[in-house]
């Protein structure tokens, strides 16, 4: 996992969605700061998961990584290359190298497309398997890698249960044979049983191909099954960047503390006994974040300072990076 | 509930190539299942083939039974008193005040009533559908400049324009309207140019790409208007031109609102992140998805269409006699209600049935084409 030679790079990483009043002279009168001022480094062959409640910036994240988004401020960097100011022709390799898996196996289908030609679209957009009679063998293929029946290319998204339809997104996206797979929540749309099947297929997939996969997921299990490494995100900030193991086994964040806190624990005394606070009260709007440190609203070990001074991201003693004045100490959050 | 797959429409696949491939049905297999089990809408669509058949083959009909042509005049179908004479072996369906066959007549009616209708709705369809996609792709001033255009359109009383318009080019050759269409064409360059520039100075590149758009149309019109020598001829072209520019706005707004939403769809997305152009967003993601309704509301605005050149034929700013046209027999039949009221009665049904049938059918449409009862 070494960072000198990272498939991904991002520094300092901003997002503001700019809030406007009127119809032609637009005015702005704020921004929702999704991302703030966020970097990390994502190794080759690596899989690192960005954890998260909802709205803290995750999934805008990922999007400035595929540059769906234009970053308000920043720099993400892929194979060394900074692709924040390419303009369309230059994005042709990041478009190949660089594929995504999304959220909503429902919204991610065109509907009116039939599966073989969704899952085409990538070699017709790179001119790539130009006869269509190859482009059938691979489509097929493509479809049989993900465990779909390749006599289905015929049929419509509608006709198939959300898993297969994350299958078509996965097939689509590991067409073109990419070097990144950004995986936004691709499971919790799906029922549990099938979470596994799709998580397990990702995995197959990556150690086949090599992908680095960058997994963006709230389901704080389901990460520490897959990933290497783990950056906790919290109103558009990293608070906490550590090896999976390390993050979960001793969390020095209070905010990564309480997210492990609140996963269910499939066994009442234990869970009776030895719980973390759960944290109360909501996150604080992103278009006006609190002063200081972004959590000290909710964090049970608030002191003034945090009020006033924002923590850097800095290293603790055991290697991982934690935003905090106060961290969690040693090994307290175990037991 | 119906089957997804039924082994036996492998075979008539849309894809046959493959041997042996288990075919989903096509949409149109899934929409003719659906369309077949509205009876009423069944009903309505023969209706709609026979009154197209019935128009076309018109000339061939009045032979057929015999019935004289539309326009002609026949003093000796009225009895002694020069008032029209009812139902009879000569005439299935009566004369007018002047003799004429009122069932050939109707039938030539039905003609101008499609042509008219198909037409401009044809047209507004054209034209909503390319504007309503502008509009909701692009976003923006643009969006705003399209949709301040609809507002104002749709504020205008569509029957007192056309009045004004049927009175100003049904005197002499109809009105030529290359110069305005130029000075039209001129000031949307402008404004495109405009936007263009404001676009530059925000740095906003999209919304360059899409002032060019209005730059293009602007030199279109230009264009149209100095090539062609257009005019608005008086009679059905004044009809087809302001039953036009009224009802593309019903299409465009539908496309418009349609495409704000696809176009934030995780398919869109996708695409864009495989590398997709915006040209390609638009005609293979987008589009597809609006065919439905954009089927649909034209078949919903084509009825209306019809009335709208009934009531302009009506109130005489539509077709001129002695073209027939349902509208005006009406409007001729109303002063001799009380002697021969077959004259309304027959034009009057015809337009009743039509408008009708179209409706059922577009209603049927939407149903059968409503993809929630797809699956």
């Amino acid at each position: 996992m070494s960072a000198s030679d990272p498939l991904v790079e991002v520094r300092d990483l901003e997002m503001h969605f700019p809030l406007t009043r009127g119809v032609i002279f637009q005015r702005q009168y704020g921004a929702v700061r999704a991302v703030d001022g966020v970097s990390f480094s994502v190794a080759r062959g690596e899989t690192f998961g960005i954890v998260g409640e909802s709205g803290c910036g995750k999934s805008t994240t990922g999007r400035l990584i595929m540059r769906l988004l234009e970053p308000t401020a920043g720099q993400v960097f892929f194979e060394g290359q900074e692709i924040t100011n390419l303009d369309r022709r230059q994005l042709a390799t990041l478009r190949r190298d660089a594929q995504m898996v999304f959220q909503d196996p429902y919204s991610s289908l065109n509907p009116r497309k039939t599966v073989g030609s969704i899952i085409a679209e990538p070699f017709i957009i790179h001119r790539e398997a130009r006869e269509a009679n190859e482009r059938r063998k691979e489509v097929r293929e493509l479809m049989d890698r993900v465990g779909l029946n390749p006599e289905h290319y015929n049929r419509y998204p509608h006709q198939f249960s959300g898993g297969q339809r994350q299958r078509i997104g996965v097939a689509r996206a590991i067409a073109l044979k990419p070097k990144l797979l950004v995986a936004d929540e691709p499971v919790s749309a799906l029922d549990v049983s099938i979470q596994a099947q799709i998580i397990n297929l990702l995995q197959d997939l990556q150690s086949e191909l090599g992908l680095t996969l960058i997994f963006i997921a709230h389901d704080l299990s389901v990460v520490r099954h897959m990933c290497d490494r783990i950056a906790v995100m919290y109103l558009g900030k990293v608070v906490e960047l550590a090896e999976s193991e390390r993050c979960f086994s001793q969390p020095r964040h209070p905010y990564t503390g309480a997210l492990l806190a609140s996963v269910p624990v499939p066994d009442p005394s234990i869970s009776a006994a030895g719980r973390r606070p759960v944290l109360k009260g909501d996150v604080p709007s992103p278009s006006a974040p609190p002063p200081g440190c972004r959590f000290h609203t909710r964090c049970p070990k608030a002191q003034s300072l945090c009020s006033q001074e924002e923590p850097p991201l800095t290293e603790m003693p055991g290697g991982s990076l934690a935003a905090c004045h106060f961290p969690l100490e040693g090994y307290s959050s175990s037991s | 509930m119906p089957r997804l797959v039924e082994p036996s429409s492998g075979l008539t696949a849309a894809d046959p190539l493959e041997f042996g491939a288990i075919a989903g049905r096509t949409p149109w297999q899934l929409f003719w299942r659906n369309f077949k089990k509205d009876k009423l809408a069944l009903a309505g669509l023969v209706f709609i083939v026979l009154l197209v058949i019935a128009a076309i083959a018109a000339p061939l009909i009045t032979k057929l039974i015999g019935a004289p042509p539309p326009n002609l005049i026949n003093t000796d179908a009225l009895d002694s008193f020069g008032t029209a004479t009812g139902p009879s072996s000569e005439h299935l369906l009566g004369v007018d005040p002047l003799g004429r066959d009122v069932l050939s007549r109707t039938l030539y009616g039905a003609r101008v009533s499609l042509e008219v209708a198909l037409i401009s709705t044809a047209l507004a369809t054209f034209i909503g559908v390319v504007l309503g996609l502008v509009a909701g792709f692009f976003r923006g001033w643009v969006d705003s400049g399209i949709s301040r255009l609809m507002d104002v359109l749709l504020a205008f009383p569509a029957l007192l324009l056309a009045l004004g318009l049927a009175a100003a080019c049904s005197l002499g050759d109809g009105c030529a309207v290359s110069t305005p269409l130029q000075a039209a064409g001129l000031a949307t360059i402008i404004v495109g140019l405009l936007g263009a520039a404001l676009a530059l100075v925000r740095g906003r590149r999209e919304m360059v790409a899409a002032s060019l758009v209005v730059v293009g149309f602007g030199l279109i019109f230009v264009l149209l208007g100095t090539v062609f020598t257009i005019k608005i001829e008086p009679g059905a072209g004044v009809v087809i031109f302001v039953i036009t520019l009224v009802s593309w706005t019903y299409i465009a707004r539908i496309v418009r609102g349609q495409v704000l939403s696809l176009r934030e769809k995780e398919f869109v997305e996708a695409s864009r992140s495989l590398g997709a152009s915006d040209t390609r967003i638009v005609f293979k993601e987008i589009l597809p998805n609006l065919i439905v309704p954009i089927i649909v509301y034209a078949t919903l605005i084509l009825p209306t269409n019809i009335l709208l050149e009934a009531a302009l034929s009506f109130l005489g700013a539509g077709v001129q006699p002695p073209n027939a046209s349902w509208g005006a027999m009406i409007a001729e039949a109303t002063s001799v209600f009380d002697t021969a009221w077959w004259y309304m009665l027959v034009p009057g049904l015809a337009l009743l049935f039509t408008v009708l049938a179209f409706n059922v059918v577009g209603d049927g449409l939407s149903d059968a084409l409503n993809p929630r009862q797809e699956g």
